[in-house]
């Protein structure tokens, strides 16, 4: 028990070593800048289209949900346009989509980053003068930084069109009441503040996914339960985050 | 030449290089022999710096390594050619990309100057068109070839190999050290290979390190070795001495 404990502290001060050797300055500015353009690909683009199917699935959904629950006639139904969209904006596009994107993401940086930790190509950059953690990661993290908002918006855009086609064909909810409703009493912050939980998520994938997978020791199975720890302890760390910034954010 | 002096290692609880001294000749081929899990990767480890000794230092041409700054390490290791033990090409370059990259990060060099080395020395090892795949896409042996040009494209003066004909067949892996053997008495790099191939040992050793247990045991050159006077080095040799006569 006590060395569970120990452990745990021993992990963070790895982790924050790690954070340290991530961001110190680069010896040379272009093999970064060359990475971070695969990384654009790897992280953002290829992110796009789960990111789009989701989003557009879960609005429908939670118009419909809204929708069908809502019968209470004091209650007007302009509620479920407002509803659904401040859903997506609050905490489906920030909160889940970064918990989908840390199976995506999260898992894919860590069986790298493992893969070339055993295959001793982390060892090799090493040898050629290169601070690994900084070369491999950092790109990653700017990759993040930049395309997370971006999904963000997408996510909220594509969730709201997919409520919006709920409306447009069923009949669950009239359209024009639907849109009468995404316009209601738009709060600005509530978009800043959902910038700053996906920024905040992102960092917690990019660099818990990248610290699991940078100390692999062993095979290839030590990789795969690397890529797993990745995933449980990015979500579990999205969630107690999400529950501070709202608190400190929004109350 | 390279120098270890009274090198010590230690993981957690377990010991693994219980004070190991040895001269390795200058622009010559040093093996260094012992059974697997003998600790000869954990030795090269230390003299390149990606382990850090418990006890002891490494010198180059009578630099002290061990313990130096870190912008003194990356001196040293613009001189350093190494081949790992499974290759350790980069699985998202092509050949190409992997060859260069040593110049990318050690010199000032315009593009197509980089290219044009590093197509050289991918032809030195005999690779010629595949310099667009990626190394998924070779043979193990093509794989060794790609790691060995990487290794030699900044004209090293030393060259570490971590077991570099492992993994293939003795056809393929006494080309690879035919291929070794060459390049070192044409650029005449001090270097150490990590084996326990007694063929490779035979054919292109100018001086053996034979470990065991964490201590070196024996040292001498390949003439000597059939006939040393070590029981535990005979007993390393003996499946391969039985497996020759039959032949
Ligand atoms: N990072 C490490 N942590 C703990 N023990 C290690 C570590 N690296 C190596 N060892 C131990 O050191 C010993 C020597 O390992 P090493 O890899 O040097 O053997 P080797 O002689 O290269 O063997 P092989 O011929 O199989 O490559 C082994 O018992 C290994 O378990
Ligand atoms: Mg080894």
């Amino acid at each position: 028990m006590i060395k569970k404990i120990l452990d745990i502290f021993y992990n963070f001060g790895k982790y924050f070593i790690f954070l340290k050797r991530v961001v110190s300055k680069p010896e040379k500015a272009k093999p970064y800048f060359s990475q971070i353009i695969k990384e654009f690909d790897k992280i953002g683009l290829n992110s796009i289209g789960i990111v789009l199917i989701v989003s557009i699935f879960m609005g429908a959904v939670i118009t419909l949900q809204t929708a069908i629950n809502f019968i209470n006639p004091i209650v007007p139904r302009t509620l479920i346009g407002y509803g659904a969209r401040d859903m997506m904006i609050l905490e489906f596009s920030s909160t889940m989509v970064s918990l989908i994107l840390s199976g995506k993401v999260g898992s894919n940086i860590a069986s790298e980053l493992g893969t070339m930790r055993i295959t001793q190509q982390i060892d090799a950059l090493e040898i050629m003068g290169v601070n690994s953690a900084g070369y491999l990661v950092l790109p990653k993290i700017i990759a993040t930084l930049v395309f997370f908002p971006i999904l963000y918006v997408l996510s909220v855009i594509i969730g709201i069109f997919g409520g919006w086609l709920v409306a447009y064909f069923f009949d669950a909810v009239n359209v024009s009441v639907f849109t009468a409703g995404l316009k209601m009493s738009f709060i600005p912050f509530y978009i800043t503040y959902s910038f700053i939980k996906i920024l905040i998520f992102g960092f917690i994938i990019c660099t818990l996914s990248a610290f699991q997978g940078y100390y692999v020791e062993g095979g290839s199975v030590e990789v795969g339960k690397a890529s797993t720890r990745a995933v449980v302890y990015s979500s579990i760390f999205i969630l107690m985050f999400n529950v501070i910034l709202t608190q400190l954010l929004l109350t | 030449m390279v120098e270890v002096k009274d090198i010590f290692k230690r993981f957690d609880d377990k010991e693994v290089l219980k004070g190991i001294s040895a001269v390795f000749v200058p622009g010559k081929i040093n093996c260094t022999i012992g059974k697997s899990g003998s600790g000869k990767t954990v030795l090269l480890k230390t003299i390149v710096g990606l382990e850090n000794p418990t006890k002891g230092s490494v010198f180059y041409d009578d630099r002290e390594f061990t313990g130096s700054k870190t912008k003194f390490k990356k001196e040293i290791r613009r001189e350093i050619g190494m081949v790992f033990q499974g290759g350790a090409l980069f699985d998202s370059m092509t050949v190409l990309e992997n060859t260069i990259f040593p110049l990318d990060m050690f010199t000032e060099m315009k593009t197509e100057e980089k290219i044009e080395r590093a197509v050289v020395s991918l032809k030195r090892v005999g690779l010629e068109n595949v310099e667009q795949k990626y190394p998924s896409e070779l043979s193990g042996g093509m794989q060794k070839r790609a790691a060995i040009a990487r290794a030699i494209v900044n004209n090293p003066k030393y060259l570490f190999c971590d077991e570099p004909n492992s993994g293939l067949d003795p056809i393929t892996a006494g080309k690879i050290d035919e291929l070794i053997k060459d390049i070192v008495e044409e650029f005449k790099m001090t270097t150490i290979i990590n084996t326990h191939d007694m063929n490779s040992v035979f054919d292109i050793a100018d001086k053996i390190i034979f470990i065991h247990n964490g201590y070196k045991f024996w040292e001498g050159g390949r003439d000597e070795i059939i006939n040393a006077d070590n029981e535990e080095l005979q007993i390393f040799m003996k499946p391969f001495l039985s497996f020759k006569h039959k032949n």
